[in-house]
């Protein structure tokens, strides 16, 4: 039996994952030239509790369920995640209806832990918001991970237990035949499957049109964010949320995995066209400063080092599109509104146990949950990393400065499929930091090249086309 | 791991990490100076151009001549290249660092920290669109051209005046790339005035004073920006924006002091660096700093200065002879935005280096409300004012409780 995974983002490469845990074969697709660089590259990076969520929806229950595995997941494919809580701010008394409202909720939805919290004690416990804060909502569940570090650690921890990645090939057409899909054709070949799962992310109405299935529109809705470093450790103690817009969850503060602060997101709903519309605009820049000063006054913008956009896909139901379809075995994990990331773990799990009961597929007697992630030499004791050196001396030398990446971590990095700059970036931070690769760019498209067997001219920030020189000097 | 004892640690190999290097082990301190790079030099190695050492050596060198020399300066000091300093404890002059040899912790008796600056980042600049390649801090795309030999693109527009995208502007036209302008927010250029003419005006190379780039285009690489010109206050003009075709936009906006390995250590809040004493000395006592890590200077021959006096002073405490007295602190008056340093030691001679906030033609720089007065000519905020006080001068200047340095118009 033959499973083909289209669309290689948090969602895609955990279901890759979790079919990984049965018999039969899993082929992973993913158009770009490495996993989640789409919608899963460019979120907030929040592990939700699911307050936000309304009882009855599929948002609410996967959002719950992925909560709860969010900690073993990461565990288990070594992905960062830090478990910090966050608070609703209510910055007025009309907002403080809304506090409650979401505390209600929440507790009807099965979110542990939510706490409401009276004036003295949210400024008690986060001196630094706003200080005409009158109540919030305090829910310990809240976590922050890295999602490309996820999708990363899930599609090689699927290879490992037998799936197939392929990177850089686009799904053009699948078979059909007596209601029943046959066959995925990319723009390289054609491979005959039994079932199809689509988790195309902002392109899976796309996907859900080759086969026929009719679903609600996706419309492609851009969230701008701005990124601080090095900010004083205080401003990075939990995530605060203002109460939700009618549309989101409005512009956040959120402290990052590896020390940052990140800022935002816009809401702006684009057209169906605008999927690639990742640019970021000035009235976006001075929404996010205006919406995180609400919540901070006292913010060091001049700690700021990128402004990013992502597009996240907003099914106009509102809700998930999960499970099987008219199409026999056509299954899909779509529609992965906010709080995708959230679900995609308990969405994954839930679907690959529904396809394995579909297609009688029996448990993968030799599947291995762990996937070690790629060292990095200055988060170990100092005797783990002095062992590296001595078996490699490029661990031993220093090519991102901001955050202390090693040429043996990058070269590992290319080893295990990065082939851009962002590849690298995204796999080991280098070039993340307050610098953002003004010292090491030369360096790391050097051992890129090196390691790859091209020239520089052939190694860019995403691939060829976004090359960094055109040749050599005179 | 191994524990290495030196009396003198220099962190950085760049200009005044060698010179502070080469006075204090001149003092008889033992020294060890630690490189991140695989040779020494730091930023020179890549300025290849002429312009530096006429105050040090009273002859034009180019950046790895400069190098080179003080190289030659460095006598009997221990030299790790290919070293980073991973952590400094604030309690003590006790360092950690790694090498292709392992780990190493370095006990020292002083330190000098000479780290430079790093160049501001395109993301903090705000500015609005997709995220093409092509967009290249200055001091990048000078170690791509000059150290590898690679060619960032056809046809480029240099976005800031600062000293390196003047170099770089010429630089790129020499090696057959079309550079468009360089665009300047301010009314008036970031750069010497050497620089302006030696590589915008001698080869041609329009300089856009008062504007600024207002947005990028392209998905992959960059196709074009906008740019706007801008109103008094520093705002885009509504109306002005026009495209200009570009595959390359190289940004010289601003070096900031290369400080985030040391957070305990004070700042000097006119210029991110680190606050220092007229000693060079910071508020911690064992911590010395010197360079670009203060603030970004003009010349190298500045730097290195101030890293050799930084050497001397940190070999002397090593050794125990440097006493601990009572400062007078400096602030910014009038028309001042940056000055160094940020303590004057009273009875000791020292030079304030300041950058003006604006240009004037003739003005007096006025520390201790009149009691140091100098006249200086031209002031620009593109070029540092020096002012040498003397032993007495700043003497006297210990009867205010803060030396306030103001540049005050002549007429």
């Amino acid at each position: 039996m033959r499973v083909a995974v289209i669309g290689g983002g948090v969602v895609g490469t955990l279901v890759a994952r979790e079919l990984s845990r049965y018999e039969g074969e899993v082929l992973l697709f993913e158009r770009e030239p490495d996993v989640g660089w789409g919608v899963t590259k460019a979120n907030s990076a929040i592990v939700h509790a699911g307050f936000h969520e309304r009882l009855g929806t599929l948002c609410a229950r996967f959002c719950v369920e992925g909560n709860a595995l969010f900690p073993e997941v990461c565990r288990e494919l070594e992905v960062p995640f830090q478990d910090i809580g966050g608070f609703v701010l209510a910055l007025a008394d009309g907002e403080k209806t809304v506090v409650e409202a979401l505390h209600a909720q929440g507790v009807e939805i099965g979110v542990p832990g939510l706490v409401l919290l009276a004036q003295d004690e949210v400024r008690a416990q986060v001196p630094h918001v706003n200080p005409d804060v009158v109540a919030a909502l305090w829910a310990p569940t809240v976590g922050i991970t890295e999602p490309w570090g996820l999708a990363v650690a899930a599609a090689e921890n699927a290879c490992a237990n037998g799936a197939s990645l392929h990177v850089g090939e686009e799904v053009k057409g699948i078979a059909v035949a007596k209601g029943q899909v046959r066959a995925v054709t990319t723009d390289c070949t054609t491979y005959k499957v039994d079932a199809v799962v689509n988790a195309a992310g902002l392109y899976a109405d796309r996907i859900a049109a080759l086969v026929g299935v009719s679903t609600p529109r996706l419309i492609p809705r851009r969230g701008e964010y701005l990124l601080l470093v090095d900010v004083p450790s205080e401003l990075r103690t939990a995530v605060l949320f203002p109460i939700p817009t009618p549309h989101s969850k409005g512009i956040l503060v959120v402290p990052t995995v590896d020390g940052a602060l990140l800022l935002g997101p816009t809401a702006a709903n684009l057209s169906p066209e605008g999927k690639g519309a990742t640019e970021t605009t000035a009235r976006g820049l001075v929404r996010i400063l205006a919406g995180a000063r609400r919540l901070v006054p006292e913010l060091p913008v001049g700690k700021a080092v990128k402004a990013f956009a992502g597009l996240r896909p907003e099914p106009e139901d509102g809700d998930f599109w999960l499970g099987d379809t008219s199409v026999r075995r056509f299954y899909q994990a779509a529609g992965m509104r906010s709080p995708g990331l959230t679900a995609a773990p308990a969405v994954a799990r839930w679907l690959a146990e529904e396809i394995a009961a579909d297609l009688s597929l029996a448990p993968r007697p030799s599947f291995d949950p762990v996937r070690p992630a790629l060292p990095h030499a200055a988060n170990l004791p100092l005797e783990k990393w002095e062992k590296l050196i001595a078996a490699d001396r490029r661990f031993g030398r220093v090519v991102c400065r901001c955050n202390q990446v090693t040429e043996g971590e990058i070269v590992a990095a290319v080893a295990r499929g990065a082939r851009t700059l962002d590849g690298v970036k995204f796999r080991t931070r280098a070039g993340f930091g307050r610098c953002q690769g003004g010292f090491c760019t030369d360096a790391i498209l050097a051992i890129l090249a090196r390691e790859l067997e091209t020239g520089p001219e052939n190694i860019g920030i995403r691939g060829p086309a976004s090359a960094l020189i055109v040749g050599r000097v005179r | 791991m191994r524990v290495h004892q030196v009396e003198v640690l220099v962190v950085g190999g760049g200009a005044a990490g060698m010179a502070a290097a080469a006075s204090a082990a001149c003092y008889g301190a033992r020294t060890l100076l630690v490189e991140q790079g695989p040779r020494l030099g730091g930023v020179l190695d890549q300025c290849i151009h002429p312009g530096f050492g006429l105050h040090r050596y009273r002859e034009e060198l180019t950046g790895p001549e400069f190098a080179h020399r003080l190289e030659g300066e460095l006598q009997g000091i221990e030299l790790w290249t290919g070293c980073t300093l991973l952590s400094l404890d604030p309690t003590c002059p006790r360092a950690r660092a790694v090498g292709e040899d392992g780990v190493v912790e370095v006990h020292a008796q002083a330190v000098v920290w000479a780290t430079g600056a790093r160049e501001r980042p395109w993301g903090a600049l705000r500015i609005p669109g997709p995220r093409p390649s092509g967009i290249f801090p200055a001091g990048l795309a000078q170690r791509m051209v000059n150290i590898h030999g690679l060619l960032p693109g056809r046809r480029a527009l240099i976005l800031g005046s600062g000293d390196i995208g003047l170099v770089m502007a010429r630089r790129l036209h020499l090696e057959g790339v079309e550079v468009v302008a360089v665009a300047e927010v301010r009314p008036f250029p970031g750069g010497l005035l050497r620089n302006v003419v030696q590589c915008l005006h001698d080869f041609e190379i329009p300089l856009w004073l008062g504007s600024t780039v207002v947005e990028v285009h392209g998905r992959q690489r960059l196709e074009g920006v906008t740019v706007a010109a801008m109103d008094e206050e520093g705002r885009p003009l509504p109306g002005t924006g026009r495209f200009v075709p570009v595959d390359t936009l190289i940004l010289s906006v601003g070096l900031l002091p290369e400080v985030e390995g040391i957070p305990f250590a004070p700042r000097n809040p006119t210029t991110g660096g680190l606050a220092v004493s007229s000693r060079l000395q910071t508020a911690v006592p064992w911590l010395f700093g010197a360079g670009n890590c203060l603030a970004a200077f003009d010349l190298v021959d500045t730097v290195a200065a101030l890293g050799g006096q930084a050497g001397t002073e940190a070999a002397r405490f090593a050794q125990r002879e440097l006493s601990t007295v009572k400062t007078t602190p400096v602030r910014t008056g009038r028309n001042v935005a940056a000055i160094i340093p940020s303590f004057l030691v009273p009875g000791e001679p020292v030079t304030l280096y300041l950058r003006a906030s604006l240009p004037l033609a003739e003005a007096r720089v006025d520390v201790g409300s009149g009691i140091v007065r100098r006249a200086v000519r031209a002031v620009r905020p593109a070029e540092m004012v020096t002012v040498a006080l003397s032993g007495e001068e700043s003497a006297a200047l210990a009867c205010r409780e803060e030396a306030v340095v103001e540049v005050i118009p002549l007429r």
